[in-house]
């Protein structure tokens, strides 16, 4: 935490956790008994509930969105850029909900978590989770909290996904979705990104089938290189040029194959990090439900049909340097919204980090963002 | 209320679905969502006027007409397709009407005309390219590419088989005038026309 508090930020925070114990049935056709959710709320739900906002994370995110846990945190949540008192999403006016989803690794139920039939974590066990059971089990997350209908749903990439997947299952309880940075549905080479990033997990030989729990060991290295080669589809070439070049750690060439170039150490740093704090067997499931997201599926992969059920309000922004879920994707999302008569509002903003721009805030993505969510304040009276 | 908004709103019918090309800060769009409950979008470049768009509740879609075109919007989406101020400033004028002709219905359009005596007179006196106030730009740096007078526009709808339903002109105030009624070619500064295709 810096040395005060700053003042837009939404300050200290505590997750809070609430436990579900009527079984969910799951689009996998298994059910879980039981389980928890672990969330985070900033602000104040106002006296009829209207001013409620869902945020959505992201493949390694979870329910820490903005604020600190406690006065010894380096960082906030990993949306306080845009979360807070006068932040696009502003505190003084919503009251913002942070769920971490179901499958996750950071306190609601997932692989990590003890399976109360065996009494030992479920690993490989635990269920496959979509996009649409997250949805699900946010919407009985919103049922708890006495939130009938969200002014908006909110996210990016995965998270936009899950704001796109709220307005075709629950179209009655969503007045706008955000969708930021994402995609109606993976392209090949996205699948395929992710099949090396599980490649690597499996093919550890720490990772014992999934089991790894029970073996007092992680696997770490095909933790490590799956986030390797992820984070570099979060970047752009522009962006990783600018920050490293072929830079390197020492003066010259060392003529051997250890980190040289500051782009290896910084992989292999952010590799490192990612393995000791992020379960592999929820990275799995994580890119899984990326891969299987395809509302358009259903719906003999006419997008615009399944967008028929919707009756939201969109914003769709993209970002011109994302090469992972790239303007042309948000742009496929938006024809297919205009040909159903959705209300929608798109641009594409002009940004040099990639995919992980989302999360940056330039003035022309906070002047929009901004501008958006006030006008949905006004609209729901807060 | 600007008096060529006002004359356009009188060809709108209520609870139109429109199309703005060009749509600037939404002011238009805003407006007929507030008096006739039209739908629809603007289409925009300039990311200040989207930004003003969105909080005023106006969907909006970056968009740019002479690159991507309207291939992304059905035939006979539109009631309306509205253009004002932006046919000078396209690519292919030509096109992009053919293209308003298909997304709607009927199109409403405006511009301003080249022909207008003092751009005449300045063209004539000083033998430079005219400079006015609808027109405040140098030659080599004027977004108003393709500028056109109203016997030009109506002799390409002629060609275009459209046809003309209403043509107002107003002066560059956009105040309706008896002078440029009289004269439209010659005294009038802009003209705003309703189109749509005479085989339906």
């Amino acid at each position: 935490m810096p040395e005060s508090m700053p003042t837009d930020s939404v300050g200290i925070v505590t997750p809070q956790t609430l436990h579900f114990d009527t079984p969910i049935t799951l689009a996998c056709n298994r059910t879980l008994e039981q389980y928890d959710l672990v969330y985070e709320t900033y602000g104040t739900l106002n006296a009829d509930a209207s001013n409620a906002v869902l945020i959505c994370h992201a493949l390694s995110g979870h329910h820490h969105a903005a604020g600190y846990h406690s006065a010894d945190d380096r960082k906030p949540g990993w949306w306080d850029s845009c979360i807070g008192p006068g932040k696009p999403i502003d505190t003084n006016r919503f009251f913002v909900v942070s769920v971490n989803n179901l499958g996750g690794c950071h306190g609601s139920t997932g692989p990590c978590s003890n399976n109360p039939e065996t009494g030992k974590p479920y690993g490989p066990d635990f269920p496959v989770i979509t996009v649409r059971d997250w949805v699900q089990s946010q919407a009985l997350l919103a049922d708890r909290l006495g939130i009938q209908c969200w002014a908006a749903v909110v996210g990016g990439s995965l998270g936009g996904m899950q704001a796109l997947q709220w307005s075709l299952d629950y179209p009655d309880r969503i007045r706008h979705a955000a969708v930021i940075a994402s995609t109606p549905r993976l392209s090949a080479q996205n699948i395929a990104f992710n099949e090396v990033a599980r490649q690597a997990i499996t093919s550890d030989p720490d990772f014992h089938d999934g089991h790894y729990y029970e073996h007092n060991t992680l696997p770490r290295r095909g933790l490590m290189l799956a986030r390797m080669v992820g984070h570099i589809t979060y970047l752009s070439d522009a962006s990783m040029g600018e920050k490293f070049g072929r830079e390197l750690r020492d003066q010259a060439y060392k003529f051997g194959y250890d980190a040289e170039f500051q782009v290896e150490s910084y992989l292999r740093y952010q590799g490192e990090r990612f393995s000791e704090t992020f379960d592999a067997n929820t990275y799995l499931l994580m890119t899984r439900a990326l891969d299987y997201f395809d509302p358009a599926y259903e719906h003999d992969n006419d997008l615009s049909r399944a967008l028929q059920q919707a009756r939201c309000e969109f914003l769709v922004l993209s970002f011109s340097t994302d090469w992972r879920f790239t303007p042309a994707r948000s742009e496929e999302l938006v024809n297919a919204m205009i040909a159903a008569r959705c209300k929608v509002s798109y641009a594409e903003i002009d940004a040099p980090w990639g995919h992980d721009a989302f999360l940056i805030p330039t003035p022309r993505y906070t002047d929009m963002f901004t501008a958006y969510m006030d006008r949905v304040a006004r609209e729901v009276g807060a | 209320m600007r008096t060529d908004l006002k004359i356009i709103e009188q060809w709108i019918n209520s609870g139109s679905h429109v199309l703005d090309l060009g749509c600037g800060d939404g002011t238009l769009l805003d407006y007929l969502q507030r008096e006739k409950q039209a739908t629809g979008f603007g289409l925009e470049i300039n990311q200040d006027h989207i930004t003003t768009c969105m909080g005023r509740g106006v969907s909006v879609i970056e968009q740019n007409l002479d690159t991507q075109g309207l291939g992304n919007f059905e035939d006979h989406t539109f009631d309306t397709v509205l253009m004002t101020q932006a046919l000078q400033a396209v690519r292919r004028p030509d096109m992009v009407l053919d293209e308003m002709m298909r997304v709607g219905r009927e199109g409403i359009v405006t511009f301003p005309n080249f022909a207008y005596w003092k751009l005449r007179w300045y063209l004539m006196r000083r033998g430079r390219m005219p400079e006015s106030e609808t027109l405040p730009y140098k030659w080599y740096n004027t977004p108003n590419i393709h500028l056109c007078t109203f016997k030009d526009f109506e002799a390409l709808c002629h060609r275009k088989d459209f046809q003309i339903l209403n043509r107002t002109v107003v002066d560059g105030e956009h105040q309706d005038h008896w002078l440029s009624r009289l004269w439209p070619n010659m005294l009038g500064q802009i003209a705003i026309y309703r189109i749509t295709r005479k085989n339906g």
